[in-house]
């Protein structure tokens, strides 16, 4: 299992490495000019041109490339040019809030999805599978936008039960800095009260952010549960007698979540673009609102950066969802030895 | 040969009574009645044999028997009596042991083979978990299974098809029941697999005691197993008796037809003109006239009565003793 993990890192390199290559070519041949983006307005050409020295943007492209891939591999993103700071450190404070929120997210979505699916397919074009299929269609269509404004006019603005944007009230402070991801910071220092002020934070981005993968994985559950109770094995069971609960709960669901894991691997990445959306709406200091950030600046060193980090999560929640499967279902664990 | 006929109340209790059961299904085609009107007897001890072509009702008469009636079923006549208790009202667990037809679909692939089998034993056996465990390690040594020790702790994918159904035979056992139902086991098994699980199973039955309902399309299995035959036609029954007899003089022209098929017997292979017709759409009267070689005018009217014969055979046809064209035998 350990070599099969490695093995899936190493060929998740050469994807990467794609990866900055082609978001390098992207984001160099848009028709925006950093070095005229930092001079500003008022800036004289020449001004401009020794702007465009200093960072090297007066080569040739392919060897900005190659001096960025260089600069990547050793491990150096390069600075912002906006802020100058190194980007590493500015993505370093924002990724933990965006893994937050897309964990939380992703929680919800499993964790209330499953059931709904497995309800659903239970009662196999019943009312509860007419409502949750409802509930699914909506998930998928409502527009993560529009449904945050409601979700912050109604619980913030009219009920007042919670923050309408942030991560914590201002007053808290920030819990001490291990993880980044302050609910979990939190919790490890001991502070209950801004525990439960970062989960306040949290319930209405999370909710809007996890809509559309609850009801693709209750789709995705309902579909997989209705496949496995077609099986020999489902009707045997039933034969030796099984408790129905059981067997619907342990025996049927395990079969049926392989394909629902799969599809949380899938789901990862919709989940981060979304972010973008919701962390704007909500003011949550994430890498969404970071990349937004960079995109209007044209500060491309951030942005490249950025991208690269999405990628790498993206890379790593797909090893992950492969263990997940090996863990599940033993013949997979079987092929991977 | 004990008396089939436990039609008077002073027979001896029979361990499956299976009487004038019908059993119907709702389909977008209509309605399906996929049995109507079987009856049989199982002595305590005794082997019965089911056969028939695929789509006669074999296995939704055997679902019947086992509690587990797909979803839209109805069973709007007759009973199966279970030692003389209505099981259709309420399955008995435990007492039924089931082998499924194929060994490589019947075991749920992602759990332990021991955590399954198990799972039947926790509710439906008396004794710990322990206890169970004990109990099926011995009964893989009574099917012979490989390891028997270690057998438990693996997964299903982990054995060979021969294997799993030792496997699957040791769990019908595991519960002690009085009776086992055991569907085609050995059809997804090679040939020199299928004689040795066949052998074991009658023996291991035997030994202690136990029914066994088998069902299975093939003769040579049947003669091998059962001492007595239940054909099986388009939902009814077409001859019940003892299977050397049934097998050496056929009564029923359908039973006559099909054994003239079986490559073994048949000079000339012809098959039976027509085809088994669909459960929504059965002929009225005898359900075989339409293809029934010495059918008369009466057939397509009257549904036949079971009729019985000198050696406590029963027939339903009442032209049984008429004799078959000779192209229609082949």
């Amino acid at each position: 299992m350990a070599r099969y993990v490695l093995r899936r890192i190493l060929l998740a390199l050469p994807a990467l490495l794609g990866l900055v290559l082609l978001t390098f070519v992207l984001v160099r041949v848009v028709p925006a000019d950093p070095a005229a983006m930092l001079a500003g307005d008022a800036a004289t050409p020449a001004q401009i041109a020794e702007i465009r020295a200093r960072y090297g943007l007066d080569q040739p492209l392919w060897q900005q490339a190659v001096t960025h891939v260089r600069q990547v591999l050793t491990g150096d993103l390069g600075s912002s040019i906006f802020s100058g700071r190194p980007v590493v450190e500015e993505i370093g404070f924002r990724l933990p809030a965006t893994l937050e929120l897309t964990f939380v997210a992703l929680l919800l979505s499993v964790v209330l999805g499953v059931p709904l699916g497995l309800l659903a397919a239970l009662d196999h074009n019943g009312p509860v599978d007419q409502i949750v299929r409802l509930l699914s269609v909506g998930g998928l269509a409502i527009a993560g936008f529009w449904l945050a404004i409601m979700l912050q006019l109604v619980f913030s603005m009219e009920l007042d039960l919670l923050p309408l944007r942030g991560r914590m009230d201002v007053a808290l402070g920030n819990p001490p800095r291990f993880s980044g991801l302050f609910l979990l910071d939190s919790l490890l220092a001991g502070r209950f009260d801004m525990a439960g002020n970062a989960l306040k934070h949290l319930v209405l981005p999370a909710v809007t952010l996890c809509l559309p993968g609850l009801a693709s994985i209750a789709r995705f559950t309902r579909s997989g549960v209705l496949e496995t109770l077609q099986k020999d094995f489902v009707l045997y069971a039933r034969a030796a007698g099984y408790s129905p609960f059981r067997l619907a709960t342990i025996y049927v669901l395990r079969n049926a979540v392989t394909v629902t894991v799969t599809q949380v691997g899938l789901l990862f990445g919709a989940l981060i673009s979304g972010a973008v959306a919701v962390e704007a709406i909500f003011d949550w200091p994430g890498l969404g609102t970071y990349a937004v950030q960079a995109i209007l600046a044209a500060d491309y060193k951030a942005l490249l950066a950025v991208t690269l980090v999405v990628g790498v999560v993206y890379a790593v929640v797909n090893v992950l969802v492969d263990v997940v499967q090996a863990l599940v279902d033993p013949r997979v664990a079987e092929q991977l030895k | 040969m004990s008396d089939m006929l436990a039609d008077s109340p002073e027979a001896a209790p029979s361990l499956l009574s299976v009487r004038d059961l019908a059993v119907h299904i709702r389909t977008d085609g209509g309605l399906a009645r996929i049995l109507d009107g079987v009856s049989f007897d199982l002595p305590p001890g005794g082997t019965l044999g089911i056969v028939g072509e695929s789509g006669c009702g074999k296995s939704t008469l055997l679902r019947a028997i086992l509690g587990i009636l797909p979803k839209g079923a109805r069973v709007p006549q007759g009973q199966v009596l279970f030692q003389g208790q209505d099981i259709l009202r309420a399955p008995v667990r435990g007492r039924i042991g089931f082998i499924p037809q194929d060994p490589y679909l019947s075991l749920n692939p992602v759990f332990r083979a021991g955590d399954q089998l198990l799972e039947g034993m926790r509710r439906h056996a008396s004794g710990s978990r322990d206890e169970h465990r004990r109990k099926l390690v011995s009964l893989f040594q009574a099917v012979q299974l490989p390891e028997p020790e270690n057998a438990l702790d693996k997964y299903p994918h982990q054995f060979s098809g021969g294997q799993r159904q030792r496997l699957l035979i040791a769990a019908a056992l595991a519960c002690d029941p009085d009776l086992v139902v055991a569907d085609e086991p050995t059809t997804a098994l090679d040939v020199t697999t299928q004689l040795e699980i066949l052998a074991l199973l009658r023996g291991l039955t035997a030994e202690r005691g136990m029914g066994l309902l088998f069902v299975t399309h093939d003769f040579g299995v049947l003669s091998a197993v059962c001492e007595d035959v239940a054909v099986l036609y388009a939902g009814r029954v077409a001859d019940w008796g003892p299977t050397g007899n049934v097998l050496a003089d056929p009564r029923h022209p359908y039973t006559r037809m099909l054994l003239a098929c079986h490559p073994d017997r048949a000079t000339d292979l012809v098959g039976i003109p027509g085809t088994v017709p669909a459960a929504t759409a059965q002929p009225p009267g005898c359900r075989f006239h339409p293809r029934c070689p010495i059918a008369r005018p009466v057939c397509s009217q009257a549904v036949p009565e079971p009729l019985r014969i000198f050696d406590g055979s029963r027939v339903a046809c009442p032209f049984h003793a008429d004799p078959l064209p000779e192209v229609a035998l082949g």
